[in-house]
Protein backbone atom coordinates (compact mmCIF):
# COMPACT_ATOMS: atom_id res chain seq x y z
CA UNK A 1 0.00 0.00 0.00
CA UNK A 2 1.14 3.85 -0.77
CA UNK A 3 -0.44 6.43 1.29
CA UNK A 4 0.41 10.34 -0.25
CA UNK A 5 0.05 13.07 2.30
CA UNK A 6 -0.93 16.34 1.75
CA UNK A 7 1.55 15.97 -0.91
CA UNK A 8 2.30 19.65 -2.43
CA UNK A 9 4.34 20.46 -5.41
CA UNK A 10 5.26 24.01 -7.15
CA UNK A 11 7.51 24.86 -10.08
CA UNK A 12 8.49 28.86 -9.82
CA UNK A 13 5.89 29.13 -7.11
CA UNK A 14 3.10 27.98 -9.10
CA UNK A 15 1.84 25.08 -7.33
CA UNK A 16 1.20 22.00 -9.65
CA UNK A 17 -0.14 19.75 -6.99
CA UNK A 18 -2.07 21.20 -4.06
CA UNK A 19 -2.63 18.93 -0.58
CA UNK A 20 -3.61 15.59 -1.98
CA UNK A 21 -3.52 12.75 0.13
CA UNK A 22 -5.17 9.61 -1.18
CA UNK A 23 -3.82 5.88 -0.78
CA UNK A 24 -3.17 3.36 -3.70
CA UNK A 25 -4.17 -0.58 -2.07
CA UNK A 26 -2.11 -3.05 -2.79
CA UNK A 27 -3.99 -5.79 -5.31
CA UNK A 28 -5.36 -3.36 -7.30
CA UNK A 29 -4.83 -1.69 -10.19
CA UNK A 30 -4.76 2.19 -8.91
CA UNK A 31 -5.90 4.41 -11.67
CA UNK A 32 -4.82 8.41 -11.65
CA UNK A 33 -6.70 10.05 -14.92
CA UNK A 34 -6.75 13.99 -15.49
CA UNK A 35 -6.51 15.96 -18.20
CA UNK A 36 -2.80 17.17 -19.84
CA UNK A 37 -0.94 19.03 -17.51
CA UNK A 38 -3.07 18.62 -14.40
CA UNK A 39 -0.36 17.27 -12.32
CA UNK A 40 -0.82 13.16 -12.89
CA UNK A 41 2.98 12.89 -14.02
CA UNK A 42 4.45 15.43 -11.66
CA UNK A 43 2.42 13.27 -9.10
CA UNK A 44 3.69 9.87 -10.36
CA UNK A 45 7.59 11.35 -10.19
CA UNK A 46 6.77 12.38 -6.56
CA UNK A 47 5.57 8.70 -5.90
CA UNK A 48 8.88 7.29 -7.56
CA UNK A 49 11.40 9.45 -6.25
CA UNK A 50 12.44 11.41 -9.45
CA UNK A 51 10.78 14.52 -7.91
CA UNK A 52 10.93 16.04 -4.54
CA UNK A 53 7.40 17.01 -3.15
CA UNK A 54 7.54 20.41 -1.60
CA UNK A 55 5.15 19.18 1.65
CA UNK A 56 3.87 16.09 2.42
CA UNK A 57 4.49 12.67 2.90
CA UNK A 58 5.07 9.76 0.58
CA UNK A 59 5.11 6.54 3.14
CA UNK A 60 5.35 3.18 1.45
CA UNK A 61 3.82 0.46 3.43
CA UNK A 62 4.92 1.64 6.92
CA UNK A 63 8.23 3.64 5.50
CA UNK A 64 8.32 7.06 4.78
CA UNK A 65 9.79 7.24 1.64
CA UNK A 66 9.71 11.37 1.59
CA UNK A 67 11.94 11.41 4.63
CA UNK A 68 14.36 9.08 3.81
CA UNK A 69 18.00 9.87 2.50
CA UNK A 70 19.72 8.12 -0.86
CA UNK A 71 21.11 5.26 0.74
CA UNK A 72 17.82 4.08 2.59
CA UNK A 73 15.69 4.85 -0.41
CA UNK A 74 17.60 2.51 -2.83
CA UNK A 75 16.10 -0.42 -0.44
CA UNK A 76 12.80 0.53 -1.47
CA UNK A 77 13.55 1.53 -5.00
CA UNK A 78 14.53 -2.09 -6.15
CA UNK A 79 10.78 -3.04 -4.69
CA UNK A 80 9.62 -0.69 -7.68
CA UNK A 81 8.85 -1.94 -10.85
CA UNK A 82 8.21 1.36 -13.69
CA UNK A 83 7.31 1.33 -17.43
CA UNK A 84 7.40 4.31 -19.05
CA UNK A 85 5.34 6.21 -21.85
CA UNK A 86 8.10 5.37 -23.83
CA UNK A 87 9.12 2.04 -22.78
CA UNK A 88 12.70 3.07 -21.74
CA UNK A 89 14.42 0.39 -22.77
CA UNK A 90 18.11 0.25 -22.84
CA UNK A 91 19.10 0.42 -26.58
CA UNK A 92 22.39 -0.74 -26.21
CA UNK A 93 21.35 -4.51 -24.76
CA UNK A 94 19.43 -7.07 -25.95
CA UNK A 95 15.12 -8.05 -24.84
CA UNK A 96 16.78 -10.82 -23.05
CA UNK A 97 19.51 -8.56 -21.45
CA UNK A 98 17.14 -5.67 -20.76
CA UNK A 99 14.85 -8.35 -18.83
CA UNK A 100 18.45 -9.55 -17.27
CA UNK A 101 19.39 -6.16 -15.70
CA UNK A 102 17.69 -5.99 -12.80
CA UNK A 103 18.92 -9.02 -11.80
CA UNK A 104 22.14 -8.97 -12.83
CA UNK A 105 22.77 -5.64 -10.67
CA UNK A 106 21.01 -6.88 -7.33
CA UNK A 107 20.73 -10.45 -7.06
CA UNK A 108 23.27 -12.98 -6.97
CA UNK A 109 21.86 -15.36 -9.46
CA UNK A 110 23.83 -17.25 -12.06
CA UNK A 111 24.09 -16.42 -15.60
CA UNK A 112 21.80 -19.74 -16.19
CA UNK A 113 19.06 -18.79 -13.58
CA UNK A 114 18.78 -14.96 -14.46
CA UNK A 115 18.11 -16.45 -18.47
CA UNK A 116 15.31 -18.51 -16.84
CA UNK A 117 13.81 -15.81 -14.96
CA UNK A 118 14.08 -13.39 -18.13
CA UNK A 119 12.47 -16.47 -20.34
CA UNK A 120 9.60 -16.52 -17.51
CA UNK A 121 9.32 -12.85 -17.48
CA UNK A 122 8.79 -12.71 -21.16
CA UNK A 123 6.97 -15.81 -21.74
CA UNK A 124 4.45 -14.20 -18.94
CA UNK A 125 3.69 -10.71 -21.32
CA UNK A 126 3.73 -13.16 -24.27
CA UNK A 127 6.43 -11.68 -26.40
CA UNK A 128 7.58 -15.06 -27.91
CA UNK A 129 11.07 -15.01 -30.28
CA UNK A 130 12.09 -11.77 -29.39
CA UNK A 131 15.01 -12.64 -27.26
CA UNK A 132 17.82 -11.81 -28.87
CA UNK A 133 16.47 -8.59 -30.95
CA UNK A 134 17.37 -5.18 -30.17
CA UNK A 135 15.13 -2.47 -28.83
CA UNK A 136 15.07 -0.70 -31.94
CA UNK A 137 13.73 -3.97 -33.93
CA UNK A 138 10.77 -3.87 -31.71
CA UNK A 139 6.88 -2.71 -32.96
CA UNK A 140 5.45 -0.22 -29.95
CA UNK A 141 3.24 -2.94 -28.42
CA UNK A 142 6.56 -5.05 -28.40
CA UNK A 143 8.71 -2.10 -26.64
CA UNK A 144 5.84 -1.89 -23.43
CA UNK A 145 5.77 -5.74 -22.85
CA UNK A 146 9.54 -5.86 -22.66
CA UNK A 147 9.64 -3.07 -20.27
CA UNK A 148 7.02 -4.95 -18.17
CA UNK A 149 8.60 -7.97 -18.17
CA UNK A 150 11.55 -6.32 -17.29
CA UNK A 151 9.64 -4.10 -14.09
CA UNK A 152 8.13 -7.74 -12.97
CA UNK A 153 11.58 -9.71 -13.20
CA UNK A 154 12.64 -8.82 -9.61
CA UNK A 155 9.20 -9.37 -8.29
CA UNK A 156 8.26 -5.82 -7.43
CA UNK A 157 5.95 -4.83 -4.61
CA UNK A 158 5.20 -1.73 -6.49
CA UNK A 159 4.47 -1.44 -10.44
CA UNK A 160 4.08 2.27 -12.01
CA UNK A 161 2.75 2.42 -15.51
CA UNK A 162 3.09 6.45 -17.17
CA UNK A 163 0.50 6.23 -20.04
CA UNK A 164 1.54 2.69 -20.60
CA UNK A 165 -0.99 2.78 -24.13
CA UNK A 166 -0.17 5.93 -25.56
CA UNK A 167 0.81 5.55 -29.34
CA UNK A 168 -0.92 1.94 -29.33
CA UNK A 169 -3.34 0.59 -31.67
CA UNK A 170 -6.87 -0.07 -29.27
CA UNK A 171 -6.14 -3.72 -29.84
CA UNK A 172 -2.80 -3.99 -28.31
CA UNK A 173 -3.44 -0.75 -25.66
CA UNK A 174 -6.52 -3.24 -24.20
CA UNK A 175 -3.77 -6.11 -24.25
CA UNK A 176 -1.19 -3.65 -22.12
CA UNK A 177 -3.90 -3.16 -19.95
CA UNK A 178 -4.97 -6.02 -18.95
CA UNK A 179 -1.54 -7.84 -18.97
CA UNK A 180 -1.14 -5.23 -15.90
CA UNK A 181 -3.94 -6.20 -14.10
CA UNK A 182 -3.47 -9.43 -14.51
CA UNK A 183 0.01 -9.05 -13.23
CA UNK A 184 -1.34 -7.46 -10.54
CA UNK A 185 -4.10 -9.54 -9.10
CA UNK A 186 -1.19 -12.55 -10.09
CA UNK A 187 1.75 -11.16 -7.78
CA UNK A 188 -0.79 -9.16 -5.60
CA UNK A 189 1.28 -5.97 -5.97
CA UNK A 190 0.49 -2.44 -6.04
CA UNK A 191 0.27 -1.01 -9.09
CA UNK A 192 -0.45 2.72 -9.90
CA UNK A 193 -1.42 3.77 -13.93
CA UNK A 194 -1.33 7.40 -14.82
CA UNK A 195 -3.71 7.51 -18.37
CA UNK A 196 -6.31 9.74 -20.02
CA UNK A 197 -7.41 6.88 -21.74
CA UNK A 198 -11.11 6.48 -20.80
CA UNK A 199 -11.18 2.90 -22.11
CA UNK A 200 -8.10 1.99 -19.40
CA UNK A 201 -10.66 3.01 -17.02
CA UNK A 202 -12.98 0.54 -17.62
CA UNK A 203 -11.39 -2.19 -18.55
CA UNK A 204 -9.06 -1.82 -15.67
CA UNK A 205 -9.80 0.87 -13.43
CA UNK A 206 -10.29 -0.85 -9.16
CA UNK A 207 -9.50 2.41 -8.12
CA UNK A 208 -9.64 5.67 -10.14
CA UNK A 209 -8.33 8.75 -9.04
CA UNK A 210 -9.26 12.20 -10.84
CA UNK A 211 -6.84 15.02 -10.70
CA UNK A 212 -8.17 18.52 -11.95
CA UNK A 213 -5.57 21.55 -11.91
CA UNK A 214 -3.54 20.18 -9.69
CA UNK A 215 -6.10 19.12 -6.40
CA UNK A 216 -7.37 15.67 -5.76
CA UNK A 217 -11.38 16.20 -7.71
CA UNK A 218 -12.58 12.91 -7.05
CA UNK A 219 -11.80 9.18 -6.09
CA UNK A 220 -14.06 6.03 -7.33
CA UNK A 221 -14.19 2.90 -9.22
CA UNK A 222 -14.84 2.38 -13.21
CA UNK A 223 -18.30 1.61 -12.56
CA UNK A 224 -19.39 4.79 -10.29
CA UNK A 225 -17.14 7.33 -12.71
CA UNK A 226 -19.82 7.46 -15.03
CA UNK A 227 -22.92 8.02 -13.03
CA UNK A 228 -20.92 10.89 -11.27
CA UNK A 229 -22.33 14.30 -10.99
CA UNK A 230 -19.35 15.86 -10.70
CA UNK A 231 -18.79 18.52 -13.77
CA UNK A 232 -15.44 18.36 -14.18
CA UNK A 233 -15.33 14.90 -14.43
CA UNK A 234 -18.21 14.69 -16.57
CA UNK A 235 -16.34 16.77 -18.88
CA UNK A 236 -13.27 14.60 -19.16
CA UNK A 237 -15.46 11.60 -18.82
CA UNK A 238 -17.76 12.61 -21.47
CA UNK A 239 -15.37 14.40 -24.23
CA UNK A 240 -15.58 11.89 -26.70
CA UNK A 241 -18.23 11.33 -29.39
CA UNK A 242 -18.39 7.53 -28.50
CA UNK A 243 -18.63 8.42 -24.81
CA UNK A 244 -21.28 10.44 -25.65
CA UNK A 245 -23.43 8.21 -27.73
CA UNK A 246 -22.70 5.41 -25.14
CA UNK A 247 -24.07 7.82 -22.36
CA UNK A 248 -27.42 8.47 -24.14
CA UNK B 1 31.91 14.65 -8.49
CA UNK B 2 30.31 12.65 -5.58
CA UNK B 3 27.34 11.23 -6.95
CA UNK B 4 30.17 9.69 -9.32
CA UNK B 5 31.93 8.11 -6.13
CA UNK B 6 29.06 6.75 -4.24
CA UNK B 7 29.51 2.80 -3.77
CA UNK B 8 28.17 0.96 -6.50
CA UNK B 9 25.51 -1.49 -6.31
CA UNK B 10 27.69 -4.16 -7.57
CA UNK B 11 31.19 -4.14 -8.78
CA UNK B 12 31.31 -7.14 -10.78
CA UNK B 13 28.58 -5.09 -13.34
CA UNK B 14 31.01 -1.80 -13.48
CA UNK B 15 33.92 -3.77 -14.06
CA UNK B 16 32.24 -5.26 -16.75
CA UNK B 17 31.56 -1.90 -18.29
CA UNK B 18 34.80 -0.78 -17.69
CA UNK B 19 35.86 -3.44 -20.05
CA UNK B 20 32.94 -2.85 -22.45
CA UNK B 21 33.68 0.65 -22.94
CA UNK B 22 37.66 0.45 -23.41
CA UNK B 23 36.57 -1.29 -26.54
CA UNK B 24 34.20 1.07 -27.46
CA UNK B 25 35.99 4.60 -26.66
CA UNK B 26 39.41 3.11 -27.11
CA UNK B 27 40.14 0.17 -29.48
CA UNK B 28 37.32 2.15 -31.76
CA UNK B 29 39.43 4.86 -32.06
CA UNK B 30 42.68 2.59 -32.83
CA UNK B 31 41.85 3.32 -36.58
CA UNK B 32 41.69 7.05 -36.95
CA UNK B 33 44.96 7.20 -34.29
CA UNK B 34 46.65 5.29 -36.40
CA UNK B 35 45.96 6.79 -39.68
CA UNK B 36 46.51 10.06 -38.35
CA UNK B 37 50.36 9.65 -36.54
CA UNK B 38 51.23 8.00 -39.37
CA UNK B 39 50.80 11.20 -42.00
CA UNK B 40 51.48 13.51 -39.05
CA UNK B 41 54.86 11.87 -38.57
CA UNK B 42 55.56 11.63 -42.35
CA UNK B 43 55.08 15.47 -42.49
CA UNK B 44 56.73 16.48 -39.00
CA UNK B 45 59.43 14.69 -40.90
CA UNK B 46 59.88 16.21 -43.85
CA UNK B 47 59.01 20.30 -42.26
CA UNK B 48 61.41 19.34 -40.00
CA UNK B 49 63.90 18.49 -42.85
CA UNK B 50 63.13 21.06 -44.85
CA UNK B 51 63.31 24.04 -42.08
CA UNK B 52 66.70 22.55 -40.55
CA UNK B 53 68.91 22.35 -44.07
CA UNK B 54 71.19 24.78 -42.31
CA UNK B 55 75.54 23.40 -42.29
CA UNK B 56 75.85 24.44 -38.85
CA UNK B 57 73.01 21.82 -37.63
CA UNK B 58 73.42 18.12 -38.04
CA UNK B 59 71.64 16.15 -40.72
CA UNK B 60 70.02 13.92 -37.36
CA UNK B 61 68.60 16.71 -35.87
CA UNK B 62 65.66 15.97 -38.06
CA UNK B 63 65.17 12.59 -36.19
CA UNK B 64 65.46 14.01 -32.85
CA UNK B 65 63.08 17.08 -33.68
CA UNK B 66 60.64 14.80 -35.11
CA UNK B 67 60.60 12.06 -32.08
CA UNK B 68 60.42 15.24 -29.51
CA UNK B 69 57.54 17.08 -31.23
CA UNK B 70 55.60 14.04 -31.72
CA UNK B 71 56.13 12.66 -28.11
CA UNK B 72 56.13 16.00 -26.07
CA UNK B 73 53.25 17.54 -28.13
CA UNK B 74 51.74 15.80 -31.42
CA UNK B 75 50.88 12.26 -29.68
CA UNK B 76 49.27 13.15 -25.96
CA UNK B 77 47.87 16.56 -27.11
CA UNK B 78 47.10 16.72 -30.56
CA UNK B 79 45.49 13.18 -30.35
CA UNK B 80 43.89 14.05 -27.10
CA UNK B 81 42.04 17.01 -28.94
CA UNK B 82 40.85 14.12 -31.89
CA UNK B 83 39.60 11.69 -29.16
CA UNK B 84 37.55 14.96 -27.77
CA UNK B 85 35.96 15.40 -31.16
CA UNK B 86 35.31 11.51 -31.98
CA UNK B 87 34.79 10.44 -28.17
CA UNK B 88 33.53 13.34 -26.11
CA UNK B 89 30.59 13.79 -28.65
CA UNK B 90 29.51 9.89 -28.58
CA UNK B 91 29.71 10.03 -25.16
CA UNK B 92 27.59 13.22 -24.55
CA UNK B 93 25.09 12.05 -27.38
CA UNK B 94 25.03 8.77 -25.49
CA UNK B 95 24.18 9.74 -22.16
CA UNK B 96 21.97 12.53 -23.65
CA UNK B 97 19.75 10.70 -25.69
CA UNK B 98 19.55 8.10 -22.64
CA UNK B 99 18.21 11.29 -20.63
CA UNK B 100 15.55 12.18 -23.12
CA UNK B 101 14.54 9.27 -23.46
CA UNK B 102 14.03 8.06 -19.81
CA UNK B 103 16.72 5.18 -19.84
CA UNK B 104 18.33 7.27 -17.33
CA UNK B 105 14.92 7.86 -15.03
CA UNK B 106 14.07 4.01 -15.78
CA UNK B 107 17.99 3.20 -14.16
CA UNK B 108 17.40 5.72 -11.15
CA UNK B 109 13.96 4.28 -10.12
CA UNK B 110 15.57 0.56 -10.31
CA UNK B 111 17.57 2.23 -7.24
CA UNK B 112 20.76 2.71 -9.97
CA UNK B 113 23.29 5.36 -9.44
CA UNK B 114 22.84 6.51 -12.63
CA UNK B 115 25.25 8.94 -12.96
CA UNK B 116 27.85 6.36 -11.38
CA UNK B 117 26.91 3.49 -13.49
CA UNK B 118 27.26 5.54 -16.82
CA UNK B 119 30.18 8.00 -16.14
CA UNK B 120 33.21 6.64 -13.86
CA UNK B 121 33.32 3.57 -16.22
CA UNK B 122 33.94 5.72 -19.25
CA UNK B 123 36.02 7.66 -17.09
CA UNK B 124 38.21 5.22 -15.60
CA UNK B 125 38.03 3.33 -19.42
CA UNK B 126 39.50 6.45 -20.95
CA UNK B 127 42.44 7.14 -18.14
CA UNK B 128 43.19 3.37 -18.81
CA UNK B 129 42.94 2.92 -22.64
CA UNK B 130 44.09 6.05 -24.17
CA UNK B 131 47.45 6.23 -23.01
CA UNK B 132 47.93 3.08 -24.51
CA UNK B 133 46.59 4.65 -27.82
CA UNK B 134 49.37 7.62 -27.52
CA UNK B 135 51.97 4.99 -26.93
CA UNK B 136 50.81 3.57 -30.00
CA UNK B 137 51.12 6.61 -31.96
CA UNK B 138 54.70 7.67 -31.03
CA UNK B 139 55.62 4.60 -32.48
CA UNK B 140 53.38 4.61 -35.52
CA UNK B 141 54.17 8.43 -35.77
CA UNK B 142 58.11 7.98 -35.65
CA UNK B 143 57.34 5.23 -38.01
CA UNK B 144 55.58 7.54 -40.40
CA UNK B 145 58.95 9.68 -40.56
CA UNK B 146 61.25 6.66 -41.02
CA UNK B 147 58.94 5.81 -44.08
CA UNK B 148 59.00 9.35 -45.45
CA UNK B 149 62.18 9.25 -45.21
CA UNK B 150 62.74 5.84 -46.75
CA UNK B 151 60.42 6.66 -50.07
CA UNK B 152 61.81 10.16 -50.16
CA UNK B 153 65.28 10.33 -49.04
CA UNK B 154 64.72 13.62 -47.32
CA UNK B 155 66.94 12.24 -44.43
CA UNK B 156 69.29 8.59 -44.31
CA UNK B 157 67.73 6.61 -42.41
CA UNK B 158 70.86 6.00 -40.31
CA UNK B 159 70.65 9.93 -39.47
CA UNK B 160 67.10 9.67 -38.92
CA UNK B 161 67.28 6.29 -36.75
CA UNK B 162 70.72 8.04 -35.13
CA UNK B 163 68.45 11.00 -34.07
CA UNK B 164 65.50 8.96 -32.83
CA UNK B 165 68.13 7.49 -30.42
CA UNK B 166 69.96 11.38 -29.97
CA UNK B 167 70.03 11.58 -26.20
CA UNK B 168 66.69 9.79 -25.36
CA UNK B 169 64.88 10.31 -21.59
CA UNK B 170 62.38 8.13 -20.97
CA UNK B 171 60.99 11.39 -18.64
CA UNK B 172 59.85 12.65 -21.71
CA UNK B 173 57.33 9.25 -22.47
CA UNK B 174 56.06 9.37 -18.59
CA UNK B 175 55.62 13.53 -19.12
CA UNK B 176 53.29 12.23 -22.22
CA UNK B 177 51.27 9.74 -20.31
CA UNK B 178 50.64 11.40 -17.23
CA UNK B 179 48.97 14.63 -19.82
CA UNK B 180 46.82 11.73 -21.09
CA UNK B 181 45.80 10.54 -18.05
CA UNK B 182 44.84 13.80 -17.39
CA UNK B 183 43.76 14.95 -20.74
CA UNK B 184 41.59 11.47 -20.93
CA UNK B 185 39.76 12.61 -17.49
CA UNK B 186 38.73 15.86 -18.85
CA UNK B 187 37.39 14.27 -21.78
CA UNK B 188 35.25 12.17 -20.52
CA UNK B 189 33.93 13.59 -16.87
CA UNK B 190 33.36 17.18 -18.95
CA UNK B 191 31.34 15.04 -21.93
CA UNK B 192 29.55 12.85 -19.42
CA UNK B 193 28.10 16.23 -17.43
CA UNK B 194 26.83 17.54 -20.54
CA UNK B 195 24.98 14.04 -21.45
CA UNK B 196 23.84 13.38 -18.18
CA UNK B 197 22.28 17.37 -17.69
CA UNK B 198 20.63 17.44 -21.55
CA UNK B 199 17.04 18.41 -21.15
CA UNK B 200 14.84 18.48 -23.70
CA UNK B 201 14.83 17.13 -26.94
CA UNK B 202 16.94 15.46 -29.50
CA UNK B 203 18.09 19.22 -30.55
CA UNK B 204 19.78 19.52 -27.00
CA UNK B 205 21.09 16.47 -27.18
CA UNK B 206 22.98 17.86 -30.20
CA UNK B 207 23.77 21.38 -28.07
CA UNK B 208 25.16 18.91 -25.41
CA UNK B 209 27.24 17.16 -27.75
CA UNK B 210 28.65 20.16 -29.27
CA UNK B 211 29.13 21.36 -26.06
CA UNK B 212 31.21 18.77 -24.76
CA UNK B 213 33.85 18.91 -27.83
CA UNK B 214 34.27 22.64 -26.90
CA UNK B 215 34.37 22.59 -23.53
CA UNK B 216 36.70 19.34 -23.38
CA UNK B 217 38.89 21.12 -26.23
CA UNK B 218 39.33 24.04 -24.16
CA UNK B 219 40.19 22.30 -20.85
CA UNK B 220 42.52 20.72 -22.51
CA UNK B 221 44.30 23.40 -23.63
CA UNK B 222 44.54 25.11 -20.78
CA UNK B 223 45.46 21.90 -19.02
CA UNK B 224 48.23 21.51 -21.36
CA UNK B 225 49.90 24.77 -20.67
CA UNK B 226 49.85 23.86 -16.93
CA UNK B 227 50.99 20.38 -16.80
CA UNK B 228 53.85 21.94 -19.43
CA UNK B 229 54.87 24.38 -17.19
CA UNK B 230 54.66 21.74 -13.92
CA UNK B 231 56.25 19.24 -15.65
CA UNK B 232 59.18 20.48 -17.65
CA UNK B 233 60.06 23.41 -16.60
Amino acid sequence: MIRVENVWKSFDEQPVLKDISLTFERGKTNLIIGKSGSGKTVLMKCLVGLLEADRGRIVYGDLDFSAMGYRQRRVIRKELGMLFQGAALFDSMSVTDNVMFPLSMFTTMSRKEKEMRAAFCLERVNLHGADHLQPSELSGGMKKRVAIARAISISPKYLFCDEPNSGLDPPTAILIDKLISEITEEFNITTVVNTHDMNSVMEIGDKVVYIYLGELWWVGSRHEILHTGNKELNDFVYATELMRTLKK
Amino acid sequence: MGILLRRPEKASMYRRKIVVEMDLLGLESLGIVAIISVFMGAVVTIQTAFNTDHPLLPIYAVGFATRQAIILEFSPTIISLILAGKVGSRIASEIGTMRITEQIDALEIMGVNAAGYLILPKIIASMIINPALVVISIFLGIFGGWMVSAATGVVSLHNYIYGILFEFSSYDVMYAIIKTVVFAFIIASVSGYFGFYTRGSALEVGNASTKAVVFSSIYIILFNLILTQLLLI
